[in-house]
């Protein structure tokens, strides 16, 4: 039964990215890359790590699609197609992924997994207690970073995106 | 571990994906588009991480811990890289690719 | 016996280029000519001093005047291989010296006359100066290479110094003709050079020329073609004397060389300059004579007899008043080489040796005479040529007599010196060939009737018709020609055989009396001959000219010299090998260069491309490298 679910997930994600970069409309390449996060949700589901999922669901599909979202509204016309590349572009662009796709599947088809069967799911309160515990094993460290890192982005991005009538008073006025 | 489904399966799933992301990176030609394509890539690298821990390590979390690293770092880096679009999108008007060409010969 | 100072003879002109040439837009003229003068009369007095040293003081070894030489290590090649800097005293470089000096001096003098009012004064001191320095360096060299310096520095001073007037065309093409022929001859001289460098493993004249030493005993140790290898190298090295000395056929650039201005036709080409292939001869005579018994010899003699009587028709005929002295030069010059050729080498018999060396003293003194008064009658008349002249005794009374002494003296009547000279070489000649012999007579009655031609044809005759009474020239250029004027009288009683030999050992030197009473008839009629034809205008000389005819013709137009050389140079060397050695250089030189500059505009703008800007393209390339390097690293090195 899974098998089957991970099957339709598999064809669903990729059949939508390719969608997703090969779309002349812009809109429609956010909703396709949606479609992707969202199946990529699904497939954490399936892995038992419900956690992630939701983190997948809520941070990517909630917060940074409808980010891409406004500022695509921000830049364009609905109506605008896209520019696409030129055909010896696609060309050499698709052999090379495909030659890349053929090493890495070699590559690891012929590497002998040493694979644990086990069912665990991956629990919250183990991730949690995780990252906040300085013994051993312990992620307090990443996440003190992670922290400041999100800090610094937050601080960039208003910087960088703001307007001047905030910053100079004095000189411009736009 | 998901019943029937091979460790090889989702990893040439996710090199599938982290291929099409590639291919989009360097084909699109719009900047938003191509923040999308990274997306696809870096997601294909959260799939990775939490299969090869889920299926070889089950007992060990690092691998799913990172993931949730990548994906903070993703989201913040997607913020930064959309402001400054829309800082360039004030100076030029365009958010074309071609025309960020200046380092060029 | 130190005679290092002698170093000094030749830098004290240098010095004075030096400061005239570097000042010569600040330098008022009148100082120029002073600093040029006082110059040369240091060197002058310099020059007398050591001659009185050498000759008079300095004792002789075995009765033998010693060859005394000072030298440093210039350029040190091997052991074997060393070419030095220095000076050597013997007999023929104190004569030399003087020659030099004291004909410089008085040209210098005369100049402060002649050039006066020209605009480059300054300039022509300084370039009489750095002559002066190359001439006196060439004869006081140690060895070949020391020569060949100094000859190329008096190639130099000689283009420039004819090229003076340089804004007349003219003049620039004298000028490069008489370089460029002296260079062709030295290119000869410089493969002769190079040739008894490998040969004998020295340039020393020392070492050279020593009658016992290894050079010379050892000549016939290669031989290329029939000929020792140092015979081919002495007739090179007469080639490069030749071309300097203007003989046949490289004495095309003399008669141009007139194109300057008159002290210098005086002190180059006819007392200094022009002898210096005598001089090279002269100072490699033990060569010449001992090797291959004298083969080089006879080759130098006979060019010099038939260059003196090819001269001497030709000065026949011309007009103007400096080609008939430059083809006189030439004749003479002729005359020293062949004594320089018949003569022997142990006491009696190195008369020849001894009469070129003493006709060449003579010669530089009478034949400056006869430039100096030439340039003093030009002056005065502003004209070259005969046609425009005569009658000038009445205006011009030094110069009158100061030529007709000169005349005499060229012409070989005693007592003036001349006559002492050209005995001897006449001498010389009967005891060696008699085909030399009655060339040399010929020449001299030929020579004395050009010379009193043009005496008479200035000197006397009707003329009144001048525009401009012309007058007699200033004191600085008559006291050169009175001084000369006594030289030519008195340089004759010189005992020259006493100072100057072959081999350096004194000889008595008789006058032989049935030669000598031929020799002086020889010229008195030549000398009658003249009188009658010229003295009054008279039908005789256009008569000769009917009857010689299309000799007369040839004659005239110097036997069409000039005109085989510019058919063998444009016609020949330049359509066949410049033009296409120009063309190769064009275009497959040139055009391959230019061809790798424009081939690589040509790839860069092809690659420039990649560096394209658009961050996409970079990331393919990385990817794709990075594809690349898994698959090679992976797959290729797994075994």
């Amino acid at each position: 039964m899974e098998q089957i679910i991970f099957y339709i997930l598999a064809v669903v994600i990729i059949g939508m990215a390719i969608a997703s970069v090969t779309t002349k409309k812009m809109l429609r390449s956010v909703i396709y890359l949606l479609f992707v996060l969202m199946g990529l949700a699904g497939l954490y589901f399936l892995l038992d790590y419900n956690f992630l999922a939701a983190v997948q669901l809520a941070v990517y599909a909630g917060g940074v699609v409808v980010l891409m979202i406004f500022s695509v509204f921000l830049i364009h016309h609905i109506e605008m197609e896209l520019e696409m590349a030129k055909t010896l572009k696609k060309v050499i662009a698709s052999s090379m992924s495909l030659v890349g796709i053929a090493t890495f599947l070699c590559v690891i088809w012929n590497y002998d997994f040493k694979v644990v069967e086990n069912y665990n799911a991956i629990e919250v309160t183990t991730i949690g207690e995780k990252f906040l515990s300085v013994g051993n094993g312990g992620f307090i460290l990443p996440f003190e970073v992670i922290s400041v890192l999100l800090l610094a982005a937050m601080i960039g991005a208003i910087i960088v995106a703001k307007s001047y009538k905030l910053t100079d008073k004095n000189e411009q006025q736009s | 571990m998901i019943l029937g489904v091979s460790i090889y399966e989702i990893l040439s799933l996710s090199t599938i994906l982290f291929f099409i992301g590639i291919y989009g990176f360097v084909t699109r030609k719009n900047l938003i588009s191509v923040l999308m394509s990274i997306e696809l890539i870096l997601n294909a690298t959260v799939v990775n991480f939490v299969v090869i821990n889920k299926y070889m390590f089950p007992d060990k979390l690092e691998g799913a811990v990172f993931g949730i690293f990548i994906i903070a770092v993703a989201a913040a880096e997607t913020a930064l890289a959309i402001a400054i679009i829309i800082n360039l999108y004030r100076q030029i008007t365009s958010v074309e690719v071609e025309d960020t060409t200046t380092s060029k010969y | 016996m130190n005679f290092s100072y002698t170093i000094l003879i030749p830098l004290i002109p240098f010095v004075v280029f030096l400061i005239l040439g570097l000042n010569h837009r600040r330098i008022k003229p009148a100082v120029s000519g002073y600093i040029g003068v006082i110059g040369l009369m240091a060197s002058a007095f310099l020059s007398y001093f050591t001659a009185y040293k050498y000759f008079f003081t300095v004792p002789k070894l075995e009765g033998v005047f010693q060859q005394i030489t000072h030298k440093t290590v210039w350029m040190n090649f091997t052991d074997t291989l060393q070419i030095d800097m220095g000076v050597l005293i013997d007999p023929i470089s104190v004569m030399m010296l003087v020659v030099v000096t004291t004909i410089s001096l008085l040209v210098h003098i005369y100049s402060r006359g002649y050039m006066k009012g020209d605009q480059g004064y300054t300039k022509f001191f300084a370039f009489l100066a750095l002559f002066t320095f190359s001439m006196l360096g060439l004869v006081l060299a140690t060895n070949l290479f020391q020569i060949y310096i100094f000859w190329e520095l008096v190639g130099v001073s000689s283009f420039l110094l004819i090229g003076y007037y340089y804004t007349k065309p003219s003049a620039i093409i004298a000028a490069k003709k008489a370089f460029i022929v002296t260079r062709f001859a030295d290119l000869f001289f410089l493969i002769g050079i190079i040739t008894i460098g490998y040969y004998t493993g020295t340039y020393d004249f020392e070492t050279l020329n020593n009658p016992a030493g290894e050079v010379i005993t050892n000549w016939a140790s290669t031989s290329f073609m029939g000929l020792s290898v140092l015979t081919w190298a002495l007739i090179l090295i007469f080639i490069g004397g030749a071309g300097k000395s203007a003989m046949f056929p490289l004495h095309i650039w003399l008669p141009d060389a007139m194109e300057g201005p008159t002290p210098v036709s005086a002190l180059i080409h006819a007392a200094t300059m022009v002898v210096a292939g005598v001089y090279l001869v002269a100072r490699l005579f033990p060569m010449y004579y001992f090797i291959e018994d004298g083969f080089a010899l006879n080759i130098v003699a006979y060019v010099g007899g038939f260059s003196s009587l090819f001269a001497a028709i030709i000065a026949i005929t011309q007009h103007d008043i400096k080609r008939v002295l430059a083809f006189s030069t030439m004749s003479q010059i002729g005359y020293m080489m062949m004594a320089l050729g018949v003569s022997g080498y142990d006491g009696h018999e190195g008369v020849g040796y001894m009469a070129s060396m003493f006709h060449l003293f003579t010669h530089a003194m009478f034949k400056a005479l006869l430039f100096l008064g030439a340039g003093s009658v030009i002056h005065a008349v502003h004209s070259n040529m005969m046609g425009d002249m005569g009658n000038l005794k009445k205006y011009m009374p030094v110069t009158n007599i100061t030529f007709l002494i000169a005349a005499f003296a060229i012409a070989g009547v005693p007592p003036f010196a001349g006559f002492w000279s050209k005995d001897e070489i006449l001498v010389a000649a009967f005891e060696h060939s008699k085909l030399l012999y009655g060339v040399g007579l010929f020449v001299a009655g030929l020579t004395a009737f050009y010379m009193f031609r043009l005496y008479f044809s200035i000197f006397h005759g009707k003329k009144t018709n001048y525009e401009h009474a012309p007058h007699e020239s200033p004191a600085s250029m008559t006291f050169p020609l009175l001084f000369l004027a006594v030289m030519s009288i008195g340089a004759g009683f010189i005992p020259f055989s006493k100072f100057v030999t072959a081999n350096k050992e004194p000889f008595e030197a008789h006058l032989n009396y049935p030669l000598a009473a031929i020799a002086v008839v020889t010229g008195l009629i030549g000398i009658i001959l003249a009188y009658v034809f010229y003295k009054n205008p008279t039908e005789y000389p256009e008569k000769c000219k009917k009857a010689f005819g299309s000799f007369y013709k040839w004659a005239y137009a110097k036997f069409y010299w000039d005109e085989i050389y510019f058919f063998i140079t444009r016609k020949i060397i330049f359509n066949c090998i410049s033009q296409p050695i120009a063309w190769f250089d064009k275009k497959v030189v040139d055009g391959f260069m230019e061809g790798i500059g424009s081939g690589t505009i040509k790839v860069s703008e092809k690659t420039k491309k990649i560096q394209s800007g658009r961050f996409q393209d970079y990331a393919m390339a990385f990817v794709g490298g990075a594809v690349v390097i898994a698959i090679v690293l992976i797959y290729i090195f797994k075994n």
